[in-house]
């Protein structure tokens, strides 16, 4: 059984919908882009998707195994972020909050964990450094190791790579391809096409017109190509 | 110094000196989390609404006015941090409503049927802290000892939680942290905070108390425990010498240990400015 399944969602503030009829599933493994014009609703489908709010209509159905402490989120930075005093370690070990549960500290395993995290995603060096003195392309893959102890199963990710130079945004594609491969189901939400044609295994095209399908389908579709030709010149630019 | 040594055997001075400690300690650990999640004001209005049950416990009666401003403004924490989640403006436009209304109905409550010859005195104590703290006994500070004790406890254990939901609510909601829950928690601690604070500064000046160290040690480290260990000796560092100054000099309580406590932060600023620039 599929890890994530839409069926027939709609999205949006106050009963007003931003996008309507929605499928698709995600399996476990599985690599999701979602893109579509600005506004179309990608961040609230991931805000949907995470239960922080309701769908309008239709319903979400997650595998009976896959609990919610076992869903890893890469937020966009908010404001209150940015000055926030805390070194990349404490940081981290946060993501492992959700499984704590009631238990006030963090076991042995977890510190592991938030130890791992920050090798894999190569900022073991700054684990005592400030979070808020870091670059962009840093404090993302500080709070992309503090995804990964948070997610076991699946990963949403919201514009990872927004804000960041080339290659930093290259670096980060590159870390989230290597989660993919340990087997954690990614759902990413971005504006980069370019990106999102070259890692993802299917796309979720959201907006207008809808469209799912695998990535081969997306770019041989009218709505694909169209997409892809009026994005490209601009990100590539 | 041969005066402080005399002062401190009178035990009106070792209870006012136990008392101060503690509820600076109480008052600056949950400073940071307030700060940070931008609910600095919400320190300021429960103060208020902090005061205008204590003018009114005061009216009826009560044997202890904790009894009344206890539930009371713990019902408001929680109301105020639920409608501050739901919408940022209406939260804020609802704390100043909420203060002010709260400051003129204690007072208008006060003054209509105050039984005591010195209204203004009262009045004024009750804003600014009085020389209360000077005249506690036993009692009072066993009940102090206790709320911080408790105040301490949940601390230390939902430390671990404070920092996942002050950092980023939503991403600890979305991997099942009971968010929610917690928040609850600490609306009903930084109640507890506030009312026990009040007996020391004041109703005006107990968000002073709570913001003014960990504004301090955000100035100064980067890390959030290490703030949470600065801001808390801070505070009590600041508290100890605005009590024993206030005792010597015969200043108002209250106003001295805030005052105090704004001077630290104007050094922690200088160091902080500094220190980053050496840095640069």
């Amino acid at each position: 059984m599929a890890l994530l399944t839409a069926r027939n969602i709609s999205l949006g503030y106050d009963s007003i919908p931003v996008a309507e009829g929605l499928n698709f599933h995600v399996d476990s493994g599985d690599y999701l882009a979602v893109v579509g014009e600005n506004g179309s609703g990608k961040t609230t489908l991931i805000r949907t998707l995470l239960q922080l709010q309701n769908p309008l209509g239709g319903e979400i159905v997650l595998d009976d195994g896959l609990r919610k402490n076992e869903i890893g989120h890469l937020p966009q930075q908010t404001a209150i972020q940015k000055d926030f005093p805390a070194s990349v370690r404490e940081i981290v070990i946060s993501g492992c909050q959700g499984r704590a549960g009631l238990r006030p500290f963090y076991t042995r395993e977890e510190k592991e964990l938030a130890e791992e995290s920050m090798e894999l995603m190569d900022i073991s060096e700054l684990a005592v450094k400030c979070y808020r003195e870091l670059s962009g392309g840093q404090q993302q893959r500080v709070l992309l190791a503090r995804a990964l102890c948070a997610a076991r199963k699946i990963l949403l990710l919201d514009e990872p790579a927004s804000g960041l130079d080339p290659s930093a945004a290259a670096r980060m594609y590159d870390l989230i391809e290597k989660m993919n491969g340990k087997g954690i189901a990614i759902i990413m939400v971005s504006h980069d096409i370019t990106a999102a044609v070259n890692y993802a295994k299917h796309i979720l095209h959201i907006g207008d017109n809808i469209f799912y399908g695998t990535k081969e389908e997306y770019i041989k579709s009218e709505i694909g190509r169209a997409f892809i030709k009026e994005h490209r010149g601009g990100e590539t630019a | 110094m041969d005066k402080i040594i005399i002062y401190m055997q009178y035990p009106f001075v070792q209870n006012a000196l136990i008392v101060g400690i503690l509820i600076a300690l109480c008052s600056s650990l949950f400073g940071a989390t307030l700060v940070l999640k931008r609910l600095s004001f919400i320190g300021d209005g429960l103060s208020h609404v902090a005061f205008g049950a204590t003018a009114v416990a005061a009216v009826m009666s009560f044997a202890d006015d904790m009894l009344l401003a206890l539930p009371v403004t713990t019902v408001s924490a929680i109301l105020l941090l639920k409608s501050g989640q739901n919408a940022k403006i209406r939260g804020d436009a609802a704390i100043a409503m909420i203060s002010a209304g709260a400051l003129a109905f204690g007072y208008l409550i006060m003054n209509i049927f105050s039984a005591s010859s010195n209204l203004s005195g009262d009045v004024c104590s009750t804003l600014f802290g009085s020389t209360s703290i000077l005249t506690l006994d036993r009692k009072d500070v066993w009940l102090c000892v206790l709320l911080s004790v408790f105040v301490l406890t949940v601390f230390v254990l939902m430390y671990n939680k404070i920092f996942a939901i002050t950092f980023d609510e939503d991403f600890a909601k979305a991997t099942g942290v009971r968010a929610d829950e917690y928040n609850l928690i600490i609306a009903v601690v930084i109640a507890i905070i506030i009312v026990l604070a009040m007996n020391l500064v004041g109703a005006l000046l107990v968000s002073a108390l709570i913001v003014f160290p960990a504004l301090s040690a955000m100035r100064l480290l980067s890390g959030f425990k290490q703030v949470m260990i600065c801001s808390a000796s801070l505070s009590v560092v600041c508290a100890l010498s605005g009590i024993l100054i206030s005792i010597l000099a015969g200043t108002p309580v209250g106003a001295t240990i805030v005052a105090v406590d704004a001077v630290a932060f104007g050094i922690a600023c200088f160091i902080g400015r500094a220190s980053r620039g050496a840095r640069k």
